[in-house]
């Protein structure tokens, strides 16, 4: 993925330490995609998608930070999204990114629905944390 | 967080109408207290309004699939109705079928489609 997070202007940033945060940090990432001109369905799974990578950072990374921005590439508007906790990491992010799989009580789809739902999506994991960039494209 | 959702009685049906971007320990409630309620009440249906929703993501759709589940041991049928299209979308990409959850397009219908399946069971 390109390195989105260098060439943005202004990258909005919100902490995420309770599940109130959450949904603050989930209206943001509406707003951006309302202003970057996703369509309804592509904004709902873009937020979606967010609320997936969200809870995850908090319940399994011990909650972190949020950072997100309009980007554009050849003209084409979309949001960026980055998530970044200091937990312990995913030992196998293979497994981790498979449907079904949960280390903890949830379905399973986070990761791997999360990805489903949006067009770029980046992961780096190791034990002094892990991050999760996504964007999703107006089409 | 002290946030509830209200859980109204109408009749011998539970009437959920979410308003709220719900948060987890909100969601959690939720599923407490409806269960709570349906035993108090002797209710045999419930219905969730969920048309105020942006999005249903995993822990909310597995709270609808789970408190379907639970009113059914406790003798009440659950209608999930009002979800957007945009809603439904998502949540089959995402991978969540919500099998065992019975929906329908808007309040007027859920509630038809509960006085049905009572009329089936008497």
């Amino acid at each position: 993925m390109k390195d989105y997070a260098a060439e943005c202007a202004s990258l909005e940033t919100v902490p995420v330490s309770t599940s109130g945060d959450v949904v603050s940090m989930r209206q943001m990432v509406r707003i951006l995609a309302q202003r970057g001109g996703l369509s309804l369905v592509h904004q709902t799974k873009l937020v979606t998608a967010a609320s997936e990578l969200g809870r995850n950072m908090l319940v399994y990374g011990g909650g972190g930070s949020v950072r997100a921005a309009s980007v554009t590439d050849a003209g084409r508007p979309g949001v960026f999204v980055e998530f970044r906790d200091k937990g312990p990491g995913i030992a196998d992010l293979d497994l981790a990114l498979t449907d079904g799989w949960t280390s903890g009580n949830g379905m399973g789809l986070g990761l791997s629905g999360a990805r489903r739902l949006v067009d770029e999506f980046d992961i780096e994991s190791g034990p002094s944390g892990t991050t999760v960039r996504i964007v999703k494209w107006a089409k | 967080m002290t946030d509830r959702v209200p859980v109204l009685k109408i009749g011998e049906v539970l009437l959920v109408s979410i308003q709220t971007d719900l948060d987890d320990q909100m969601v959690l409630d939720l599923q407490e207290d409806l269960s709570n309620r349906i035993v108090a009440t002797g209710a045999k249906g419930v219905v969730i309004d969920i048309s105020a929703l942006e999005i249903v993501d995993s822990f909310v759709g597995r709270m609808l699939a789970h408190n379907a589940a639970v009113s059914r041991i406790l003798g009440a049928e659950t209608i999930v109705v009002g979800m957007r299209p945009a809603v439904a979308m998502t949540l089959v990409e995402l991978g969540l079928s919500m099998s065992g959850v019975r929906t329908a397009l808007n309040l007027e219908r859920g509630l038809k489609l509960l006085r049905r399946i009572a009329a089936g069971r008497a």
